[in-house]
């Protein structure tokens, strides 16, 4: 399948971008890893005029632990995020995040930022954000400005981002002691969207009573979910079978699913009841068991 | 736009559309149509080359996107006439039935065994589970990655 024609664009700097990106306004989309743009323009659902490849750009590839924050460059390859030792060792609900997008030819190329910024619903990043409370840093023509991810997603494939601002860089706070996140999806089979996929951070106090708790909702909903009521209900309180039984209802009363050739409402809603208890228990076993807060 | 790019040692220049993906710059462009087209839709794997060592799927790429870049296609494989030790594993094993997901399976094994030479098998399925035969021969691609991977340490051991 052949894309429409279009006209390409290779800034080699931020600056170059962003004045290309506020001249060109709709006409233009933001070429990242390419992994959905490019099937998109393929099937001709998406033919933009203008592509602006932001690859040439340097500095927009890392994963900094520093100041509390864990800050990651928006071109950051989800097969780097997989292989980084901090990652795999500090962040085990990113961690397992960036091991079941797509597949791993994909995550050579994928990106945290095109992921996040692309904004599909049956995304995995945006759940895992939601749940670890991240930041996102938005750069435009007139500077920078910082998102919180909880505002992010307006509507399906529709972020805050404004013509002319790309994604730079995603900041996750780091943990504190006794903290611990799992990401659990369900799919028909390697490379498939979800069905449906749970997030869940958790930090314990001492007595192992829930100090927070976050918990985000993949492929059930318009946009990514954050389950607040679900997590309002876990503070404070010991993480006996009650309580992440009224969790996971919680949970499920939040998700807005419709079906299709992946399961039918009922069917999605019970997953993520079970998928946010199983999460919730794989949390709390890694907190319990993690050092934290450096 | 104009483009240079070196493929299995091989430095290659085009004139090409910014739409042309890469695997037809492979294919259509160069002639080097080891490479297979599969479902053109980003599932299959059949169109897996190497970019700077890192198996990617050239079907899912512009061509313009890979200027001034290091890439590797299944041609690369064979040296002076000799089959790399996965191509005899494929043989040796019956790791190809139809043989079309084959250059994929290749190329994302040769990436994968450079980074991991003494795999488990669920690590080769894994590394593998990107790459889709239709004839679900994967019982026995799996045991050519293995028998590839013995083959390599016996050639490093040697």
């Amino acid at each position: 399948m052949i894309p429409a024609a279009f006209e390409y664009h290779a800034p080699a700097s931020l600056d170059d971008a962003t004045a290309l990106l506020a001249k060109l306004g709709d006409d233009a989309k933001i070429l990242s890893g390419g992994q959905s743009l490019i099937p998109l323009m393929k099937l001709r659902l998406s033919s933009p005029a203008h592509v602006v490849d932001i690859n040439n750009i340097p500095g927009l590839s890392y994963i900094r632990e520093a100041d509390g924050v864990l800050a990651i460059g928006a071109l950051t390859r989800e097969s780097e995020l997989e292989e980084s030792e901090i990652v795999r060792t500090r962040y085990p609900l990113l961690h397992d995040t960036c091991k079941v997008i797509a597949d791993p030819l994909v995550r050579n190329l994928a990106t945290i930022g095109g992921n996040l910024a692309h904004a599909d619903p049956a995304n995995d990043h945006p759940a895992t954000m939601l749940a670890l409370g991240a930041e996102l840093v938005a750069r435009g023509p007139g500077g920078q400005r910082r998102l919180p991810i909880t505002s992010f997603f307006t509507g399906p494939f529709e972020t805050v981002l404004r013509p002319g601002e790309l994604l730079v860089e995603i900041r996750i706070p780091v943990p504190p002691p006794r903290s611990g996140g799992a990401y659990l999806k369900l799919e028909r089979k390697v490379g498939d969207f979800a069905t449906a996929a749970v997030a869940a951070q958790l930090t314990l106090r001492a007595d192992g009573a829930v100090e927070a708790a976050g918990i985000g909702l993949t492929n059930v909903g318009l946009t990514p979910i954050k389950a607040v009521r679900a997590e309002a209900a876990l503070r404070g309180k010991p993480l006996d079978d009650a309580t992440i039984a009224e969790a996971a209802h919680l949970a499920t009363g939040a998700a807005e699913p419709i079906a299709d050739l992946r399961g039918s409402v009922a069917y999605k809603r019970d997953l993520v009841r079970v998928l946010t208890a199983r999460a919730l228990r794989k949390a709390a076993v890694r907190a319990a068991t993690s050092e934290g807060g450096r | 736009m104009r483009v240079q790019l070196s493929i299995n040692g091989e430095t290659h220049e085009a004139e090409v559309e910014p739409r042309l993906l890469l695997v037809h710059l492979i294919r259509d462009v160069l002639r080097l149509t080891g490479t297979h087209i599969g479902c053109d839709t980003t599932h299959c794997g059949a169109c897996t080359v190497l970019l700077e060592g890192r198996p990617i799927k050239s079907c899912t790429m512009f061509a313009v996107q890979a200027n001034g870049k290091r890439l590797m296609t299944v041609e690369g494989l064979e040296q002076d006439g000799k089959l790399h030790p996965l191509q005899e594993g494929f043989m040796e094993k019956h790791g190809l039935q139809c043989g079309y997901c084959t250059p994929g399976m290749l190329m994302t094994s040769y990436a994968f065994l450079g980074q991991h030479p003494t795999p488990t098998e669920t690590e080769i399925r894994v590394a593998i589970s990107g790459n889709l035969c239709r004839c679900t021969g994967y019982v026995n691609i799996v045991r050519a990655v293995q028998h590839a991977a013995a083959a390599l340490h016996e050639g490093a051991a040697r």
